[in-house]
């Protein structure tokens, strides 16, 4: 039936683009192109989790990821406003509880009404959209299948593939795959997780125990090894040592062995002290495993084409054209080896693919100080070099780190500890001390970085950051300030106005 | 103990001078000081001299405590003079001026305080459960604002001791050239002479000049530390302070309105002076346009009492009355010059408006003063400008820097429920410099995702930049309403100073899920409607 397909539409494919994967990267290229005229598709089906949980369109940020994060990440910050409030006047009867459904249904009806309106964008933008699961036949033919196995074949001129990542379980731990969820079904729990274990200590594990910890659950993480592998470890130790603070569990230096599920309907987790080499266990409603994520690529049928995939992480090999080995076929996204798994690039990154592939423009996307926040109960922004990436790259001699400790305004009425409030400015040493990295935390950290991010692509260096009026009060002002070099040794902490 | 005493002293300040003069000996730094240009002026033939200080700064706000404490720095003999004149109602503070007394400091711990409201009816949405009936206490929240200022100006104290700077609660006004009269509260007088002084005396609230106003209004130096919640307000002023403190006291739940002159926020960009003006309607805010107040009567005392205000319209004769517990004036704030016996030194203000031109290093008409912060003519009141503009006055003043304060580019903040954060052109001013056709104005409105869930306030928040076409669509304007709007700002602000390009904006990656990365996708522009 392949062949018979094929010849069809044999010398004219029947679309000019074809996107596997409605995600933000996906969709945000198919809908580019479609602004050039050109007739596009975009392919989306999500494989149901382990224990069951799907989605709608538009990828992970939407659905399991970014957006229901960050509103988490609200409700736990409101909790601390309530306490708060109180400092500031606001007489709250208590009791104060809460309910864990209400806001998973507030917050999933949020993200149903994003699922809505990009059926809607397809549709303004004439982009055909199919809920078929996408897999290559030959280099320009995908062939799509339905939830019911209804099979439909698509041909393309080019094809782009979006298709993501989804959460690792854990090999060799008994139980992990029967009694354990991911933060791809965490998002979609009716009901409360109860006590939770989060297992890892990526971004991902950080932020989901963070929420936890911050509604009222009793959470726990345990991780291998060090937290937020890739970031600036001073500053992953304060992110971490504010959870601790704030009341999160670490288990740290452990390594699950298996989850038993006990009569109580409770999860009796066993782990390996490496440090003191001793077995121990306790139990929790949940066990949520947030170890890595991996590229789905599996469906695709890549090898059929050709094309090239890194064999250790099973990304797609792309240039800075994100063009695959297969000359027509591209990739954007976290699927794509050797990116920053974030939302923004791969928007940026398949609008500028479209640009190129049909609006004769030539413009790379540029991977360099790309900024990002972790939204941890402290948040945590950063753009460009950690300093150990930063004394790698230039040697500790010629690198000028300049940094405080400060306390936001809005702390100080709410009797709020600000240890871990910190930020740091790594440099250049010599000349002009051109900005090599810029790291935050504390509240609101997005915000702060973002333009700040701006600066330094505009090539800031510490001597115009200096220049700048601060706002006062705020605490990005805080950054317009630094003098203390971490090399004088000086005490860095803030005082006064 | 003085070697030369300047030209013209009386015998009475001569006394004062020997009598009450701290420095005791005053041989040790004979030869300390430049010879006196005023002696050289007057024909005289210089001769060293010695002063008492190196530096006195007359007012220990933001700038005058950077500057102090910078020149400390260099090992200068300092003094800071700072005196808070009672407002009418009789109210005073500490040390460190408006910023920290009765500005930036409680003004935002306030709105901070309205912000934690809307939080506590947002966190319902999201799942929190708390008895229904939550009520304000003004007490409570002024306590903890007066305290924590309480330590800020005792901070001060300390920081000012640790760096040697000699301070006195004590009022200066010039008596003579490089001398100062320090009057205390308790009317006791001393003389001081300084080699150099510099002025950084503020401003503080313009009252009415109607009848009533002095006696049963108030005004922001009042407000914060106010011993009764104000009651149903009315704030006469649509000044950044006017629209900051009826923002907060509505979102405690108080009754507001706002009478209005004729436009919101002058100097701002009027477009989103308006959006501001809009939001707080739409939140409860009454405004009451193109009236003003003619007279104010007390028709209750009490905590509060109750006034009756009379108003008269701006556009005919129409008069309307109103009832009142309180009302807070903010239609201004004049410069604190005209006391200071400026006039005895010869130092020039604008007679109109009372302050003082300065050239780019911050220097009087008379070569030894200076002036910084917000008495300065044609500069901005704003805080941290106030404090590096000391600092770079006193690198250049005796650490042989040569930077001058760079007053372009400022950003700033208004602090209202919705907040406003600018840096560059306002839209109306890029008009008229560049012409509409050569610029090009990007914008978006946008909902923060945190307001999603619980449905509130779509479409409220705005961006907007403004970018000259002619030279390589440079931004030369940033305007954003929304959450954190400071926060959001400085960053820009720093891109901005590095000459940032609407083509550097489109290629920087945005942070998501942040308000700020809306910048990074402004598309449509105002031009295309």
């Amino acid at each position: 039936t392949r062949h018979l397909h094929f010849s069809k539409f044999i010398g004219k494919p029947e679309y000019d683009l074809l996107v596997i994967g409605g995600g933000s990267g996906g969709l945000a290229c198919a809908k580019e192109a479609a602004q050039f005229g050109r007739k596009v598709a975009v392919l989306d089906y999500v494989e149901p989790s382990p224990p069951g949980t799907k989605w709608g369109l538009g990828g992970t940020c939407v659905n399991v990821g970014c957006i229901p994060k960050k509103l988490m990440h609200q409700a736990a910050l409101l909790g601390s406003a309530l306490k708060d409030a109180q400092h500031y006047g606001w007489n709250i009867a208590h009791p104060v509880h809460h309910n864990w459904s209400e806001m998973a249904q507030a917050v999933q009806n949020y993200v149903k009404s994003l699922n809505w309106g990009h059926r809607i964008q397809l549709q303004d933008k004439k982009v055909k959209y199919f809920n078929v699961k996408g897999s290559f036949s030959d280099p320009h033919t995908i062939r799509g299948l339905t939830k019911g196995g209804k099979e439909t074949i698509l041909t393309a001129e080019k094809i782009v593939i979006a298709t993501g990542g989804r959460p690792k379980y854990p090999i060799h731990v008994a139980g992990a795959l029967e009694y354990g969820i991911t933060s791809d079904d965490l998002f979609w729990l009716k009901e409360s997780p109860g006590k939770t274990l989060v297992v890892g200590a990526s971004y991902i594990s950080l932020e989901c125990a963070g929420f936890l910890t911050g509604i009222g659950l009793d959470t726990t993480v345990m991780m291998r090894s060090i937290p937020l592998r890739g970031f600036d470890q001073q500053m992953a130790s304060l992110v971490t040592e504010y959870m601790e603070s704030y009341g999160t569990k670490f288990l740290k230096k452990c390594i699950p062995t298996k989850v038993e599920k006990l009569e109580s309907n409770r999860l009796q987790v066993t782990w390996k002290n490496t440090d003191s080499g001793t077995e121990e266990t306790d139990s929790f409603d949940t066990v949520m495993w947030a170890v890595g994520r991996a590229p789905d690529t599996k469906a695709l049928n890549l090898e059929t084409v050709g094309v090239k995939t890194n064999s250790e992480t099973g990304k797609i090999i792309v240039d800075a054209r994100e063009a695959t080995s297969v000359p027509h076929i591209y990739a954007v996204g976290d699927i794509t080896e050797g990116r920053p798994e974030l939302t923004p690039t791969a928007i940026a990154a398949g609008k500028l693919l479209a640009q190129r592939l049909f609006g004769q423009s030539s413009e790379l996307m540029d991977y360099d100080n790309v900024p990002t926040t972790v939204f941890t109960p402290l948040e945590y922004g950063c753009v460009g070099l950690s300093e150990e990436k930063a004394v790698q790259c230039y040697g500790s001699d010629n690198i000028e780190v300049y940094h405080a400790y400060y306390k936001p305004l809005e702390f100080t009425v709410a009797e709020r500890d600000a240890t871990q409030c910190y930020m740091k400015m790594v440099c250049l040493r010599e000349r002009e001390q051109r900005i090599l990295g810029l790291h935050f935390i504390g509240p609101n950290a997005g915000e702060v970085i973002q333009g700040f991010a701006l600066g330094i692509k505009c090539g800031a260096t510490y001597p115009q950051l200096m220049k700048t009026i601060g706002i006062h009060p705020t605490c990005a002002e805080e950054i317009t300030k630094l003098h203390i070099t971490k090399r004088s040794g000086l005490d860095a902490t803030v005082t006064g106005c | 103990a003085f070697l030369h005493p300047p030209p013209g002293v009386t015998q009475r300040e001569l006394w004062f001078m020997r009598k009450l003069s701290p420095s005791k000996d005053m041989s040790l730094k004979h030869h300390k000081g430049n010879p006196q240009k005023l002696l050289e002026m007057n024909g005289h033939t210089a001769v060293p001299h010695s002063y008492d200080y190196d530096l006195i700064v007359i007012g220990g706000g933001s700038g005058g405590l950077a500057a102090a404490k910078e020149a400390a720095k260099y090992e200068k003999k300092v003094m800071v003079l700072d005196f808070v004149t009672p407002t009418p109602l009789g109210n005073s503070w500490g040390l460190g001026g408006t910023c920290v007394n009765v500005g930036c400091i409680p003004k935002k711990l306030m709105h901070q305080a309205a912000l934690l409201g809307q939080a506590l009816q947002d966190s319902r949405k999201f799942g929190w459960q708390f008895p229904e009936e939550v009520k304000h206490n003004w007490m409570t929240m002024t306590e903890s604002v007066q305290n924590y200022i309480g330590s800020l100006n005792w901070g001060y104290r300390v920081a000012l001791r640790e760096k040697k700077v000699t301070y006195e609660n004590a009022y200066g006004e010039f008596v003579q050239p490089h001398t100062v009269k320090a009057t205390n509260k308790r009317g006791v007088e001393k003389l001081y002479t300084a080699e150099r002084f510099l002025i950084a005396t503020g401003e503080r609230p313009r009252y009415l000049g109607i009848p009533g106003d002095k006696e049963y209004c108030i005004s922001s130096d009042d407000l914060f530390s106010l011993p009764y919640c104000p009651g149903k307000t009315l704030v006469v002023g649509a000044s950044y302070v006017a629209l900051e403190c009826a923002g907060f006291l509505a979102g405690l739940g108080l009754d507001v309105t706002v009478m209005v002159r004729s436009i919101l926020l002058r100097g701002f960009d009027q477009d989103m002076a308006n959006k501001i003006g809009e939001y707080m309607e739409e939140h409860g805010i009454k405004f009451i346009r193109e009236f003003v107040p003619i007279k104010v009567e007390q028709i209750e005392e009490g905590t509060p009492g109750r006034l009756k205000v009379t108003a008269k319209s701006t556009k005919g004769n129409e008069v309307i009355g109103g009832e009142y517990n309180t009302v807070l004036l903010a239609i201004g704030r004049d410069a604190c010059t005209r006391k200071i016996g400026l006039d005895k030194v010869g130092v020039k203000i604008n007679e109109k408006t009372g302050k003082i031109p300065v050239n780019d290093m911050e220097q009087t008409n008379v070569p030894y003063i200076y002036a910084i912060g917000d008495i300065l003519q044609d500069r901005l009141e704003l805080t941290p400008v106030a404090i590096q503009a000391g600092r770079l006055l006193v690198q250049r003043l005796y650490g042989g820097a040569t930077t001058k304060c760079d007053y372009v580019n400022v950003p700033t903040t208004v602090f209202t429920p919705l907040e406003y954060g600018a840096c560059g052109y306002s839209e109306e001013n890029a008009i008229q410099k560049f012409g509409e056709e050569n610029i090009e104005v990007y914008h978006s409105h946008f909902w923060p995702l945190e307001w999603t869930v619980p449905s509130r306030d779509n479409n409220k928040c705005y961006a907007k930049i403004i970018c000259n076409i002619r030279d390589n669509e440079r931004v030369i304007g940033f305007h954003v309403l929304g959450p954190n709007a400071g926060e959001v700002t400085q960053g820009f602000a720093a891109a901005i100073k590095c000459g940032l390009t609407k083509e550097q904006l489109d290629s920087t990656i945005g942070i998501h899920p942040v308000c700020a990365e809306v910048f990074t996708t402004l598309s449509v522009t105002k031009r295309s409607g």
